[in-house]
């Protein structure tokens, strides 16, 4: 419990220095998406990682979240914050609704029917013209700000979407090791015998999709704010798939993995330009490669490679 | 205690069960017995309620439990272990223990997500609990140890363990014995009887006939999804119908 506490603070100092060294350059842009990003592996690994079910509709939520607070705001003047926790809870109270029906399916069929969620939440930001402002996207959405102070540069941004992503990394730490996420983990590896042993599976699925939901709602809510312009592509297929991608490199179920996949994929595009549009074909072999040969992720995986090269240790600590 | 009331099950075409009905004795330890594919495994998933029966009820102290889910029945008092082990396998072998105390605590979502004090109380409780639930069954210093890895007769008893975390009034073990060697056997035998020794009333499918004969009080036969007999070890023992349905006639 003491090392836990450390390694959140560590963390904390590392986020808190991370820009200084960069004095306002490119990279402090490019880390204000890392946050944001990050708030939404870590929505998708508490429900894919830790309770084993699969949403590739992520971007839905983080579209709606967007786009609720960007037309709410833009359109309709409401302050962003109130914007922000109305939006968030009007996206959880849609999830926690389609929840049920949709998790009482698994495997390729839960895949399925949220990859369909996503699909049709896409569809409606581009036809809903009059509201969104359709494909051409939505412009002139105001900065968050607290009283006179605008958060309207790299660095204010960063502090911003970094200071959301620590409490919710620290409330995720806290849940995973807690009844309700030994609940999940239970409900991860064998749903019967969770069952058995008095885990409302079902219920519990719900609540952690809406959870992921919620999450993913205010990482929108931050970003249209960051951008104050956004457009259906930001909320497609692919960065459903970006998601999945992140959590399965980081860390699959393990909530600082989620924050080394999105720094990682989040990176590697701007490092890659080259790639483009072919972009989703790396994706999708990194998912391939790192299923294959680490299943657990960066996090899980490095130090297991540490073991299996010092033979000796290892065995040692399988007997302890 | 557990009463079964004409319980049948098809499965398409196929009847696994057909009419079984018997009662399982408060603080007894009651073993169904019966040769392979006799439907005894098919009776405890409906029993549990991982499926429903096709007719009849089970009922708990006097309750219809026909149509609650396995969480629910759990919550009540009735609980499993399963023949192939079914263990949180990248859970700690505490944590396992710890799952099990789920019925006994309440913290939800956003008690552990924000640590309410209350919630870090109950959640010392469960720790102090789940490790001594280990020391009953005896394997204390695997705590830490991830569940799959354990050998199988360890995990035989951490799920044990996990299923006593429920304060279970009536336990169901689905051939306990299973894959363990005789000293294993031996060990399960005195567990199960300082299970018993606590009030808790204990139904067991089990093959391992010496096991059987030496912890029942009662023992039930099944052969091909019906009733063959029921009655002490020692009258089943003597029954002609077992002893053909075992042996095949001469």
């Amino acid at each position: 419990m003491k090392s836990d506490k450390l390694k959140f603070f560590a963390f904390c100092l590392a986020v808190l220095l991370a820009p200084l060294p960069l004095s306002g350059s490119y990279l402090t842009n490019v880390l204000v998406f890392v946050g944001v990003n990050s708030i939404l592996a870590l929505g998708l690994n508490l429900l894919l990682g830790f309770a084993g079910q699969i949403s590739l509709g992520q971007a839905a939520f983080f579209g709606l979240g967007a786009y609720g607070s960007g037309v709410l705001t833009s359109v309709y003047a409401f302050n962003p914050w109130v914007a922000m926790v109305v939006v968030a809870l009007a996206v959880a109270a849609f999830a926690f609704a389609i929840g049920f029906p949709v998790l009482r399916l698994k495997g390729h069929y839960l895949a399925m029917a949220t990859l369909g969620v996503g699909v049709i939440a896409n569809i409606a930001f581009n036809e809903t013209v009059d509201l969104t402002g359709g494909p051409s996207g939505l412009s002139g959405i105001p900065n968050l700000a607290i009283g006179s102070f605008t958060f309207d540069t790299d660095l204010k941004n960063y502090y911003l979407v970094w200071g959301f992503a620590l409490v919710m990394i620290l409330l995720s730490l806290n849940l995973v090791n807690s009844r309700f996420g030994r609940g999940l983990r239970a409900i991860h590896d064998s749903e019967v015998a969770a069952r058995v042993m008095g885990v409302n599976a079902r219920l519990m699925k719900v609540q952690v999709f809406t959870l992921s939901a919620f999450i993913s709602a205010i990482a929108g809510s931050l970003y249209c704010h960051v951008m104050t312009f956004i457009s259906p592509t930001s909320f497609g297929f692919n960065t459903s798939v970006e998601l999945l991608t992140m959590i399965v490199i980081g860390g699959f179920g393990s909530v600082y993995g989620s924050i080394l996949g999105a720094l990682l994929l989040t990176m590697l595009p701007e490092i890659l330009r080259t790639f483009n549009d072919y972009d989703i074909i790396v994706y999708g072999l990194l998912l391939v490669v790192m299923t294959i040969y680490m299943p657990g992720g960066l996090v899980k995986g490095v130090p297991a490679l540490f073991r299996r090269l010092t033979p000796k240790k290892a065995k040692e600590g399988a007997n302890a | 205690m557990l009463n079964l009331n004409g319980i049948g099950k098809r499965f398409g075409g196929l009847t696994a069960l057909d009419g079984i009905s018997f009662n399982v004795g408060k603080g007894s330890i009651t073993g169904i017995i019966g040769p392979n594919g006799a439907g005894k495994t098919t009776l405890f998933n409906i029993a549990t309620g991982i499926y429903p029966p096709s007719c009849g009820a089970v009922l708990l102290e006097g309750k219809d439990i026909s149509k609650l889910p396995p969480e629910g029945r759990a919550h009540l008092g009735l609980v499993r272990t399963f023949q192939n082990i079914e263990l949180f396998g990248k859970m700690t072998v505490l944590e396992n223990v710890m799952v099990g105390l789920h019925t006994q605590s309440k913290s939800g979502m956003f008690a552990c997500a924000f640590r309410m004090p209350w919630q870090m109380g109950e959640e010392k409780r469960i720790r102090a609990r789940a490790q001594e639930l280990l020391e009953f069954v005896g394997i204390p210093e695997l705590a830490d140890v991830e569940a799959g890895t354990l050998p199988f007769g360890k995990g035989r008893l951490l799920e044990i363990a996990r299923a006593m975390a429920l304060e279970p009034k009536l336990l169901l073990m689905d051939e306990p014995a299973a894959g363990l060697n005789s000293s294993e056997t031996a060990e399960l035998a005195d567990l199960i009887k300082r299970i018993r020794d606590l009030g808790i009333t204990v139904a067991l499918v089990e093959h391992d006939m010496d096991l059987v004969m030496d912890i029942c009080d009662q023992l039930v036969v099944l052969n091909l999804g019906t009733m063959l007999a029921e009655g002490t070890p020692r009258e089943i023992q003597d029954n002609q119908a077992v002893i053909t349905a075992y042996l095949g006639e001469e």
